[in-house]
């Protein structure tokens, strides 16, 4: 019989050659002809198809990846690995990664979202470490869609239907709305767990002769190509059609691979783990024999299905969830079986690990395929792609907005308060709560922080330490500057962390891209990672793993280029841990750093239309490092009551944020720079807004003028009601026009604040009627 | 030190936290494997949180057949102490050991946030240490919440002293079952916890063990924790699980 037959039916049409079907090119098809030295039979071709997709073998990003800094203080396992780890002392260290499952997603929201965590899951526990939270960064298009409201509902029953039974839980995470990703939605999960160092595991094949087990659910035919078919092409008309290459997940089958693999680690039964996600069993195969320089064959008829009838390429690439490969040495195979059965789950010795490099399938004595192990991994193509910027820099105002210029906003008699309020309660600064309501943050007794207001902040049991957890992504303005775009992630997520007096340990991400073959969206990712890149080192910070999702387009676009950062860093004492919202009355306000121009990309942008000659904010990468350092010695003197970085919205929504999360108002007065749009709803980054007790607020000062930066005292916390009046030469509005010489104040109640803020996300999704 | 069994099915997610929410209630916390029959002479026995077995059919109906629901059966019926928290609530009820049901929350989406709950009899092995009327701030998380009973069984719980935990508001004011903001998942006249007749089984929906310290927020449900495992103690120095049935129904009819 030949596997052609069979693939054909499956996943092709007629008269087009196999590969192309496969979504390998005429070239690639060479390449592989290169490396084997012959043609290559029909499953091998599969295994290849897979392996060679843009999700398994980053043939597109990985010259650019390697530019990254990946060396830091501590890392104890980095890019290459399944998540990347770095030590947190006291013999214990922290793996975490983010993972995207942008495309299933997009084609079932549900299993889409589920399987996502389950994935990003396993890579944490097959390092060795308890997964101990979640944090999902999702992005949508227009709210008021149907499809966003279907997918939307859909990612977020997925992510807490699969979160909240395996009983880890959501601690962050973001919610974004743009049109971009109207046809194309991002999910982005992020996940974080705890290990004793000593239980580090590689997911490695040494030691010919030691067996190869598989143990977990069944190999089935769901997932098939999904790397291939869905995670690394463009969608396009036939997106249902794809439905059976989406994984179907299986959160309770999780929760005891996640125990059983655990046990199976600290008794020390296993030379290696992996876990099977894209590419099934030939990635897994083939990435741990190749990372210890072994060969692996795989006997096929011992693979245990859920059906029979099953091709032997659809047995070696099938996604099927919920699955492990443990290498164990032959004497220690009872033990393993012991521990599978103990929790109830099915486990095959599918192969022996071999001294010769090949990955070998074999079905009843007969050889089907033969591959070198570093053919499919390391030795996977690259591909030189063509960069280039786009002739025109997009400056366009968004869809929608008013042509005039907006940055001179709020105008006069316009009511700066009515402009706070529409920002407080737009769909991407809104109150996340009806969402985040839907997830379990708090199982594992480890949430001192959960979603909702800044970082998470997980305890570490059995220490005085705390982990601080954030992700970030700042789209809007890599649209305009992608380099500027990634750096500045890199700052927010990294000064979300420094503001709760927490020292960042690294930096994961999910580079989510257009299509690579596209010389403009080439030019975007590459720009994107020397922006990550150099803001990794400004901050001395390793990148210690990712995720690159390309092919991120649909039939109405490109999605913006989205480089989503996840930070973790290391709080020594959580009783000094300081929080975002306002504490106490009396406490005076302190501004550091000042505001900049450059309105492009901001939420308040979004709102108005910004002016087209306008521009993204700056960045300075030292004043960023001076900033963190700044707030990290202030609040580790206990000089800080609360800290809130100024983003989102701007100085304005920082301060509001900050009053309604601790229900205290507070009274500033801001001198005006440039003009009230910019002081007051303006995103350039490298400020904090602070609050100090009357006896800290000069410390405050002085320490920030020994890390040259610009600090004010801007007011006082205390009563029910933000006012923030407007000073300065920039100022304007109806009460300047009489001559006061002060502009129009903003002058607005917690009440109707919290009201907006509270209630902002239902009604743009729908979810109030 | 009083031995406390916590069982674990699989598909138990708050069994850790529950071991480590007992120790730090003073007892010493035993994990019972749901396969053994045996409850290896601990003095009480809670049922933690999780989706036992998946819960892919309806929450607790699998793990009221296991073979430790077999012995903690026996256990109940003999009189001895028995806390079913979440799922572990939703297993009991199941099995039949308090009365009601736990149905999908009303707004039918899965629900993790604080809530409040007032204790109505802190004369009871589960909450001789909650100080009377004051509400307790702990998390809820789950999906089946909703209590349900019909009228009459109600009517009977509220006479005869079953209802242990309603929700309220945060100043503690009782609320209309309709109240989405402090009863957010509709139980039936704010049921959050109940007792069974005898006194000795309780269970509840709010996770007592994820508010055991004050670093992750609130403290407030190590009363109810230290309340357990206090009366364990007293039930297994005054002798077999019988005496921890007197001392409940002695609570019962104060």
């Amino acid at each position: 019989m030949t596997l052609a037959e069979p693939i054909a039916a499956t996943v092709s049409s007629a008269s087009v050659p196999l590969h192309r079907t496969l979504g390998l090119t005429d070239g690639e098809l060479d390449a592989i002809r290169d490396r084997l030295g012959r043609d290559p039979n029909d499953l091998e071709l599969a295994m290849f198809s897979v392996m060679w997709s843009e999700h398994c073998s980053y043939k597109s990003s990985r010259p650019l990846l390697r530019t990254l800094p990946t060396a830091g203080a501590g890392v104890v396992a980095g890019p290459g690995e399944n998540a990347g780890v770095v030590s947190i002392g006291d013999g214990l260290a922290v793996a975490f990664k983010v993972e995207s499952h942008n495309h299933p997603s997009s084609v079932e929201p549900y299993q889409g979202a589920a399987t996502g965590v389950g994935g990003i899951l396993r890579d944490i526990f097959t390092m060795g470490a308890r997964p101990i939270a979640v944090l999902d960064a999702l992005r949508f298009g227009d709210p008021a869609a149907a499809r966003t409201r279907h997918l939307v509902d859909g990612v977020v029953r997925g992510v807490g239907g699969y979160g909240n039974c395996v009983g880890v839980p959501t601690v962050g995470g973001e919610l974004v709305f743009d049109p971009s990703y109207g046809g194309n939605p991002l999910v982005n999960v992020m996940a974080i767990g705890l290990l004793e160092e000593r239980h580090l595991t590689r997911a490695a094949a040494p030691g010919p002769g030691n067996v190869a087990i598989l143990f977990g659910s069944a190999t089935g035919r769901d997932g098939i190509g999904g790397a291939s078919v869905l995670a690394s092409a463009t969608f396009g008309e036939d997106d249902p059609a794809k439905r059976p290459s989406v994984q179907v997940g299986d959160p309770f089958a999780e929760k005891l691979l996640i125990e059983a693999s655990l046990e199976l680690i600290e008794g020390g039964l296993v030379e290696g783990l992996q876990d099977l996600g894209a590419a099934g069993i030939t990635c897994a195969a083939s990435e741990t024999a190749d990372r210890a320089g072994t060969g692996m064959a795989i006997d096929l008829g011992a693979i245990p299905r859920r059906e029979p009838g099953m091709e032997p390429f659809e047995v070696m690439i099938s996604e099927s969830q919920e699955r492990m490969l443990a290498i164990v040495r032959p004497e220690r195979v009872a033990a393993v079986a012991a521990v599978c059965e103990r929790w109830g789950l099915p486990w095959a010795s599918i192969g022996l690990v071999t001294a010769d490099g090949d990955v070998t399938v074999s079905d009843a004595g007969r050889e089907l395929a033969r591959i070198p192990a570093a053919a499919l991994t390391s030795n996977a193509i690259v591909h030189d792609r063509l960069a280039a910027p786009p002739a025109r820099r997009r400056a366009a105002p968004a869809p929608g907005a008013p042509e005039a210029a907006g940055d001179q906003l709020p105008e006069r008699g316009m009511d700066p308060g009515a402009v706070l309020l529409a920002l407080v309660g737009s769909p991407n600064l809104a109150s996340r709560r009806p969402v985040f309501e839907q997830y379990d943050s708090t199982v594992g007794t480890a949430t001192v922080a959960g979603p909702g207001h800044g970082a998470a902040v997980l305890r570490v049991r059995g220490t005085t330490k705390a982990l601080v957890a954030t992700t970030d992504a700042n789209a809007t303005v890599g649209a305009f500057d992608p380099w500027l775009g990634a750096a500045l992630s890199v700052a927010e997520a990294t000064r979300n962390v420094s503001i709760t007096g927490a020292r960042p340990l690294g930096v994961t991400n999910c580079l989510n891209f257009g299509d690579p073959t596209r010389p403009e969206a080439f030019w975007q990712l590459s720009e994107a990672v020397r922006g990550l890149g150099d803001a990794c080192r400004a901050m001395g910070l390793p990148v210690t793993g990712g995720n690159v999702s390309l092919f991120n387009e649909s039939a109405s676009g490109a999605i913006l280029p989205t480089p989503e950062i996840g930070v973790v860093g290391l709080l020594d004492d959580v009783a000094t841990l300081v929080g975002p919202a306002f504490v106490q009355a009396g406490d005076q306000i302190v501004l550091v750093g000042e505001a900049g121009p450059g309105l492009a990309g901001s939420e308040y942008a979004r709102l108005a239309g910004s002016a087209s000659e306008d521009g993204p904010p700056a960045l300075d990468l030292a004043t960023e490092v001076a900033l963190q350092a700044f707030i990290r010695e202030a609040i580790s003197r206990r000089l800080v009551a609360s800290a809130q970085d100024v983003s989102g919205g701007g100085l304005a929504v920082a301060l509001a944020e900050a009053a309604m999360w601790g229900d205290l108002g507070a009274h500033v007065r801001i001198p005006i720079a440039s003009s009230p749009a910019v002081d007051l709803f303006g995103e350039s980054p490298s400020r904090i807004v602070l609050s100090a007790g009357p006896q800290a607020s000069a410390g405050v000062l002085a320490l920030a003028r020994e890390h040259d930066l610009p600090a004010e005292l801007i007011g006082t916390v205390g009563g029910d009601r933000l006012v923030i009046e407007l000073a300065g030469a920039g100022a304007t509005g109806a009460a300047e026009e009489r001559g006061s010489g002060v502009a129009d104040s903003i002058d607005v109640s917690l009440a109707d604040l919290r009201h907006t803020w509270d209630h902002g996300l239902s009604r743009s999704l729908g979810w109030d009627r | 030190m009083t031995r406390i069994g916590v069982v674990v099915f699989p598909g138990s997610n708050c069994d850790r936290d529950t071991l480590a929410g007992v120790e730090l209630a003073g007892g010493e916390a035993v994990a019972l494997w749901h396969e053994q029959a045996s409850l290896e002479g601990v003095s009480a026995v809670i049922l933690p949180g999780g989706f036992a077995y998946g819960d892919y059919l309806r929450a607790g109906v699998i793990a009221r057949f296991s073979p430790i629901m077999r012995a903690v059966s026996a256990f109940a019926a003999d009189g001895g102490l028995v806390l079913g928290i979440c799922n572990g609530f939703q297993v009991i009820a199941e099995a039949g050991l308090v009365p009601g049901a736990l149905l999908r929350n009303r707004g039918l989406r899965f629900l993790g946030r604080d809530v409040h709950i007032a204790t109505d009899r802190v004369d009871t092995p589960f909450t001789s240490m909650v100080e009377a009327g004051r509400p307790l701030r702990m998390p809820i998380a789950h999906g089946e919440g909703c209590y349900f009973a019909d009228p009459a069984t109600l009517d009977e719980l509220e006479r005869d002293g079953q209802v242990l935990f309603r929700y309220v508001t945060s100043a503690g004011a009782t609320v209309a079952d309709g109240d989405a903001a402090a009863n957010p998942n509709g139980s039936l006249r704010a049921i959050a916890g109940v007792l069974n007749a005898a006194g000795n089984v309780a269970g509840l929906m709010p996770h007592p063990e994820r508010a055991s310290e004050r670093v992750l927020g609130s403290d407030d449900g190590l009363a109810i924790l230290r309340s357990f495992v206090d009366a364990a103690s007293r039930a297994s120095q005054s002798g077999p699980a019988t005496d921890a049935a007197a001392l409940a129904g002695a609570g019962a009819a104060s």
